[in-house]
């Protein structure tokens, strides 16, 4: 099992440095924003979603933890060019792997990174929040002037 | 009765010597949780703010209550509920000496400080609340002494604090002569660590005819109590912090203004006479204690303060000032940490910043070390806006911290800055 040294050297420092995709897009047709009032942490999610549902663009901005922060940015990366259905049942193994459920770590691929952080349920929630934007983003109903 | 305090005075200066590592040894010793570990290392227990660590007599007097002689109170005529009632209403005897010597009659026993403003919030306030009525905060109090009034209808309107963390005393007087409905201010900010200068404040409430209600949840633990001369209306505190179990607290009143509230929660234990027409309730302090309440956590209470008193005060102020002045020259050695305020006086918690590194990922990777310290806003949303900071680390002291346990938070915040350059 990583401990949290591990999971910060390998991963999650750099991506607290240099987050993808961190900017605002000109156009989103969907957008959400979360917020975790326990410790501030914010995120705000924005995807462009073409007609075949295809998720063409992803940006994010807020503030947080360097946790959320990595996550959020391995998020876009790992969505891009996928249909909104393929994002929203990666969300769901991320989720699953963080809670130890079981998760198909094949279809994560680097995300499962992030598996030593379910030893440490308080920071479970870090990591979790952009997943569960989008989600929420991508719900049903949802469209451009949805919010979180 | 409290024991006489042991006072090693320094003949050259007579200023309280701090006692030997020997004595903080044996105290230590005292706390079972002290001994054991964190994430496979020596724990570490930096945040006695939050909730203090419990010494073996307190756990002690509980597991005898529960096996010796467990009952409930106020009902049973046969000898265990007979013991239960003596020691649950000894406790408000216990407690009243431990403010400074005021009538058991004006200790309620609650959750906590947050019921306990809850309880002046909605029994005392709201059902005299008008339209555009105020109650006066100040930008450092927790989220309890802020919504509670909310809740009960009330707008807050805050005192501002200086950026060294304490508060503005002029706009105090002038907020105070705008006619709020009360004053509610925490004895020592939970966040800075400032003390405030409750009687003061008090005096100045007192000349505008405003009400005071004090927040005690971290004065408690470390300033002598005189109600009787401080000047306020309300004094609460938690039990939890105090190094009593969770569940006990207590909210102490001005005899006049609780016989003035009506109850706030009906049940047993808290009438007089009850008819379906008609129901005169109990006097005061059981007309707010409605049903059966934590009578364990109560006992340990009176079993916490009893260990409070016993402790040479003066020697644990000069320990924890040793300790205080010790952590600050050790956070002030690191490049990149910056302690957040510098209130004067400080009843022993170091709050700071670490360049590049989120409060949170700081607190995970002390975590690492068995360093256990608080992230976040502590409760404190308001404050944390004013000083403009999403979120700081909190390192907090009590009499079994040593120096030894800043040293090893210094050693690992150094590697917190390895890992974040």
């Amino acid at each position: 099992m990583a401990t949290m040294d591990q999971l910060y050297q390998s991963v999650i420092i750099e991506h607290d440095r240099s987050p993808r995709n961190f900017r605002k897009l000109d156009a989103p047709t969907h957008h959400v924003e979360a917020r975790n009032p326990l410790c501030g942490d914010e995120v705000n999610l924005e995807l462009v979603v073409d007609a075949e549902g295809r998720i063409t663009d992803v940006g994010f901005q807020g503030r947080g933890c360097a946790v959320s922060k990595a996550s959020a940015s391995m998020l876009t990366t790992a969505i891009k060019g996928k249909s909104v259905a393929e994002a929203r049942e990666l969300a769901d193994q991320f989720q699953a792997l963080l809670t130890g459920k079981g998760a198909d770590e094949a279809s994560l691929g680097k995300l499962k990174v992030f598996a030593g952080l379910a030893a440490y349920p308080m920071r479970v929630k870090c990591a979790t929040m952009a997943w569960h934007a989008l989600k929420d983003a991508t719900g049903e109903g949802r469209g451009a002037r949805s919010e979180g | 009765m409290q024991r006489p305090a042991r006072v090693v005075v320094n003949p050259m200066t007579e200023t309280p010597l701090a006692p030997r590592p020997s004595r903080v040894a044996a105290l230590r010793a005292e706390f079972p949780m002290l001994s054991g570990t964190s994430r496979g290392r020596p724990i570490v227990y930096l945040d006695t703010a939050a909730s203090a660590q419990k010494p073996r007599a307190v756990l002690e007097a509980m597991r005898q209550y529960y096996e010796g002689s467990y009952a409930n109170i106020h009902r049973g005529v046969y000898e265990a509920s007979e013991r239960a009632s003596m020691a649950y209403d000894g406790t408000r005897e216990t407690v009243a000496r431990f403010l400074g010597g005021v009538s058991p009659d004006e200790v309620i026993f609650l959750r906590g400080t947050t019921e306990a403003i809850n309880l002046v919030a909605q029994a005392y306030l709201r059902p005299t609340l008008g339209e555009g009525d105020t109650v006066l905060v100040t930008e450092m109090e927790h989220h309890a002494n802020i919504v509670a009034w909310q809740v009960a209808g009330a707008r807050t309107v805050a005192i501002p604090i200086t950026d060294a963390g304490e508060i503005d005393l002029e706009a105090a007087e002038r907020m105070l002569a705008a006619g709020p409905r009360l004053l509610a201010v925490c004895h020592a900010s939970n966040a800075l660590g400032t003390i405030n200068p409750i009687a003061e404040l008090a005096a100045m409430a007192r000349r505008h005819g405003v009400p005071v209600l004090v927040d005690g949840a971290q004065g408690a633990v470390h300033l002598p109590l005189d109600l009787p001369s401080l000047g306020v209306d309300f004094y609460c505190f938690s039990g939890h912090k105090l190094f009593g179990p969770t569940g006990a607290g207590v909210l102490w009143g001005r005899k006049a203004l609780l016989e003035a509230m009506p109850p706030w929660q009906g049940g047993g234990d808290m009438i007089d006479r009850v008819s379906f027409e008609r129901t005169t309730f109990a006097p005061v302090p059981q007309k707010f204690e409605a049903g059966t309440p934590d009578i364990a956590s109560v006992i340990g209470l009176d079993s916490a303060i009893r260990w409070v008193e016993g402790l040479d005060r003066a020697a644990i102020l000069a320990h924890e000032e040793q300790l205080l002045e010790a952590g600050k020259a050790i956070l002030d050695g690191i490049d990149g940490v910056h302690r957040v305020g510098d209130p004067a006086r400080n009843v022993g918690i170091l709050t700071f910043t670490v360049d590049g590194a989120h409060a949170h990922d700081v607190a995970s990777l002390l975590d690492q070390d068995g360093i256990c310290v608080r992230a976040g806003h502590h409760c404190t949303q308001p404050l944390h806006r004013r000083l403009g900071l999403d979120a700081t680390v909190r390192a907090s002291l009590a009499p079994y911290n040593t120096v030894a346990d800043l040293e090893a938070l210094g050693a690992s915040l150094r590697r917190v800055r390895e890992t974040f350059r």
